[in-house]
């Protein structure tokens, strides 16, 4: 029996990690609170620098933990408080992900947004999303390294 | 081992409303490495900073996690009671259980377990902090502004009046730039001259404002607070200590050129002065046309400079200052509207651009204040304005609007009235601009009382027929042909960055638009710094702009450089990349992705079989390092680390948080 | 008229025939100083492009203009906005001869070798203009 189906029968939720650059998405992400608007718990925030930072092995080590879902966001591109951070992390994520599907892994698991920090609305938006479209594509089974899974 | 110390705030209701604090606090005991955990109602108010600052000396901890409010927030705070309390301000994380948290989840069984989770990734990323140094910097109490135009001369009095010394650096022999090439300036129709002429004396007799005319910057090296700046100060074959500005030298001096501070539409002579007011008055000699330079022979100003003041022998001179701050106001440049053929631009001396028209008001300009023809010296009647030459024009020319043009030519339309009664004024316009204080009241004073027919549509040929100018348009409104009669045609050419300007900002290090403009570091919120630390612009090097926003930017510039200069040392960025040099394989393609060029190439020796053996390697500047990380991303071999931010820690917060 | 009738037929037609889309024009109206041909028009050509964004069809179908352009492309390279007003003119040309004689003829009614040794469209729609 794998993995997905037993957790689905016992009221299976994702595990959604997010990494966000210091200056847009993690501030947009702080204007959703604020806000007071709502977005799944499933998400949880890593706070990097910049979407620059963004090293691909971070999601891998995501997906291998048990992650459901991973996504990036920075500031929209031509906004990098580093200038060209988010150039780099576009051009590298989009390879990557196309990398992840090559080798046999759902790349829709993996998602890269640009939210700026008056985007309060858009980071709730895109975090209820991804949230949505990973419960509807189920437990990831085929990162997930078997040694490093929850205790029964 | 760590012995970290966790503190949870219940932010009166705001965190404890959702989170259980009493359940993660508990929860927190049991992660690796914690040895305590408590609670208060808000943490950062004093006493709950008293708490921390306590807890850290009774139960002996070298690191601490609080889950608080956003770190964008309090993290400053908090980092401050840690190092009062003796811990490095960089041995503490906070874990963002209001925001990311309490604020965004309604049910306490939602809230609870992921407050617990951040407070736990939180606890492990802490784990492998380092206490890191914030980096401390000198200033060079010395400022260097690239530029010597109205903006560079603003800024420069500013800073100066300030108490710190400034240096302008103008390429040309005087300084004013462009404003001193106008005759009036709208909406209040002031002399140019009257009010930017006291300014130029100003800088030239300011004991903290030192002038470098007709010199240029060759190289700017180093960082916030110590630039190092290498300013060519080319030959001007005349002595300025000696020069009395008498201008003998230039009435005698045979050879004459075509003067750069007219458009070409008048002569100058080898040695000159651009103009009667030029500051310094001092004059130089332009080599090309010199006859001494050319031929060998000549030497009449020298033979009649009472001071002796002319040296032929003069070398460029290359000085090397250090400044704490950098204002680029380099200006703009117009359009050449020869590319449109349609206009006849440079085929016929009655087409002249706007910038040339202004020229003929001005008294000592080449028809010495009287507007007429350049083809046969009348005064015209009839005079068709073309607005939005090159601008707004995506096909051919600039996509933008170069904001002045609206306005300088209801100034021209209004001038030529007052100079020339019964001459008539036709404004072919695609849309009238006119946003500013007195602006739109200026522009419909051009309309209604001096008798300027605007006409909404645009020209599509002008060609000549026996003493005039033929203008073939439309009225759009009207939906009617227009041909006009014109004896003369002003083109309003579209502001645009200088040639070099992709030059200077590669020199200085600060990015341009694709227009070649420089770019700011916010559009909004940050209008005159740069992204660049202690580089800031002013003027419309940054976009086409006018005097009043030109001047206004100047001041902003210099207060923001006032400000780093006020400062016995400048805090650095502690979160900086670090090569292992070790292990760097010396690929350096970290230096093509870092946008400080804050990393550089460096050979290291290493011990190699008994013998040393010669490696490239990657080696980072802390001071120009801001802490991005894209070189860590980069890095083939691991081998760039971001302090703050180790990949060891990132891992562990992901460890962490799947857990 | 309304803004919605801003997607009429001819519109669309138009655009899919030209590539061109009358909502970049910002009514210049340099086309029109430009156009050899204007005292023969009732509407002049940027007048034809307001038409089309206000979705006028039935008074731009009654126009002469089109008819008249000469497809000297002169608008087109004087066009601050990069729009081909040429092309826009034969675009409605052709949709216009569409909407009065229906749609006799399409490509697909020829074989291969017969759209090979077609003329250009240029020349067609000339045959067209003054073959009548």
């Amino acid at each position: 029996m794998s993995v997905g189906v037993k957790e689905k029968a016992a009221g299976w939720e994702p595990l959604i990690v997010a990494f966000c650059c210091n200056w847009c998405s993690y501030a947009g992400g702080d204007l959703a609170g604020t806000s007071r608007l709502t977005y799944p718990s499933n998400v949880k925030v890593i706070r990097v620098p910049c979407s620059g930072r963004m090293n691909p092995m971070f999601v891998l080590r995501a997906f291998q933990r048990g992650a459901d879902g991973v996504i990036v966001a920075g500031c929209h591109p031509g906004d990098c408080h580093y200038s060209t951070g988010n150039y780099s992390a576009r051009r590298r994520l989009s390879a990557f992900k196309r990398l992840v599907e090559f080798a046999g892994f759902e790349p829709e698991r993996f998602e890269v947004r640009w939210i700026s920090s008056s985007e309060g609305d858009k980071f709730a938006e895109e975090m209820t999303g991804i949230t949505e479209r990973i419960k509807a594509l189920g437990p990831n089974g085929k990162m997930r390294d078997a040694r490093w899974q929850k205790k029964a | 081992m760590a012995r970290t110390g966790v503190f949870v705030c219940h932010c009166g209701t705001n965190i404890a409303g959702t989170v259980d604090i009493d359940q993660s606090v508990e929860a927190s005991r049991g992660f690796p490495g914690v040895v305590h955990a408590g609670e208060y109602r808000y943490l950062c108010s004093e006493m709950g900073q008293d708490l921390i600052k306590n807890a850290i000396e009774e139960h002996n901890l070298d690191r601490v996690v609080v889950g608080t409010c956003s770190p964008r927030m309090h993290e400053n705070t908090f980092r401050k009671a840690a190092a009062e309390a003796g811990l490095n301000p960089y041995m503490l994380e906070v874990a963002n259980i209001r925001e990311h948290c309490s604020w965004v989840h309604r049910e306490m069984d939602e809230a609870t377990p992921k407050a617990i989770a951040l407070l736990r990734a939180a606890a492990a990323k802490v784990a492998l902090n380092d206490p890191l140094d914030i980096p401390e910097l000198d200033v060079e109490k010395r400022a260097l502004i690239i530029g010597g135009g109205i903006a560079g001369i603003q800024a420069a009095l500013d800073i100066a009046e300030a108490g710190y010394v400034v240096d302008i650096v103008e390429r040309e022999p005087s300084i004013g730039g462009r404003m001193a090439q106008l005759e009036k300036t709208f909406p209040t129709l002031d002399c140019s001259a009257c009010i930017l002429t006291p300014k130029m004396v100003e800088a030239a007799q300011h004991p903290n404002v030192n002038l470098i005319t007709y010199s240029e910057i060759d190289e700017v090296k180093g960082f916030v607070g110590q630039f190092d700046v290498k300013i060519r100060q080319k030959a001007r074959s005349v002595d300025s200590v000696k020069c009395t500005g008498c201008g003998i030298c230039w009435e005698k001096c045979p050879s004459k050129a075509p003067s750069e501070f007219e458009m070409g539409m008048a002569k100058r002579k080898a040695i000159y002065v651009p103009f009667p007011q030029a500051v310094p008055n001092v004059p130089v000699i332009d080599r090309d046309n010199c006859l001494y330079f050319k031929k060998g022979r000549c030497q009449i100003c020298a033979k009649e400079c009472p001071p002796e003041a002319i040296d032929f022998e003069q070398q460029d001179v290359v000085i090397e200052r250090r400044y704490g701050a950098i204002i680029v106001a380099t200006g703009f440049d117009q359009l050449d509207p020869s590319i449109y053929g349609e206009y006849g631009y440079g085929q016929h001396p009655d087409i002249l651009t706007g910038l040339e028209f202004e020229r003929l008001f001005n008294a000592s300009g080449p028809t010495g204040g009287k507007v007429v023809r350049l083809s046969d010296g009348k005064p015209p009647r009839n005079v068709v304005f073309i607005q939005c030459i090159g601008s707004r024009d995506k096909a051919r020319g600039m996509n933008y609007c170069s904001k002045i043009c609206c306005m300088f030519t209801a100034k021209q339309a209004i001038l030529l009235k007052e100079k020339v009664p019964d001459a008539r004024s036709y404004v072919f316009y695609i849309d009238v601009r006119t946003a500013g204080k007195g602006y739109e009241e200026f522009q419909r004073r051009a309309a209604e009382e001096y008798d300027v027919a605007y006409l909404r549509g645009q020209v599509g040929k002008i060609f000549p027929e026996e003493d005039h100018l033929v203008v073939h348009g439309v009225d759009s409104l009207s939906g009617k042909i227009v041909e006009i009669k014109a004896d003369m045609v002003v083109l309003a050419a579209a502001s645009i960055a200088r040639c070099d300007a992709p030059e200077v900002g590669r020199k200085v290090g600060i990015n341009s638009d694709s227009y070649h403009f420089f770019n700011e570091a916010h559009p909004k919120l940050r209008p005159v710094e740069t992204h660049t630390a202690g580089v800031f612009i002013a003027g419309a090097c940054q976009a086409p702009k006018d005097i009043p926003d030109t001047v206004a930017q100047a001041s902003a510039a210099a207060v923001k450089a006032i400000g780093l200069l006020s400062k016995e040392k400048l805090q650095g960025e502690a979160c900086t990349a670090e090569v292992i040099q070790d292990e760097c394989s010396g690929c350096l393609n970290c230096i093509a992705v870092c946008p400080y060029t804050a990393i550089t190439e460096v050979e290291i020796e290493e011990r190699h079989h008994g013998g040393t053996l010669k490696r490239t390697v990657a080696q980072v500047n802390p001071s120009l390092c801001q802490g991005c990380g894209s070189c860590t991303a980069t890095c083939r071999s691991g081998s760039i680390n971001l302090k703050g931010f180790t990949n060891e820690q990132i891992l562990a917060e992901v460890d962490a948080i799947c857990l | 008229m309304s803004a919605a009738a801003n997607k009429t037929r001819l519109v669309e037609e138009m655009k899919a025939q030209s590539g061109q889309d009358p909502s970049q024009c910002f009514q210049c109206a340099k086309c029109s100083a430009a156009c050899p041909v204007t005292a023969a028009m009732d509407l002049l050509p940027h007048q034809v492009i307001r038409y089309l964004q206000m979705g006028m069809e039935e008074e731009l179908l009654k126009s002469k203009t089109p008819w008249i352009c000469a497809s000297c492309f002169t608008c087109a390279a004087r066009c601050p906005r990069d729009l081909d007003l040429a092309r826009m003119m034969e675009g409605i040309r052709l949709s216009m001869l569409r909407c009065r004689e229906g749609n006799k003829f399409g490509p697909a009614d020829l074989t291969p070798e017969q759209l090979e040794k077609l003329p250009q469209q240029a020349l067609v729609s000339g045959f067209r203009k003054y073959n009548k």
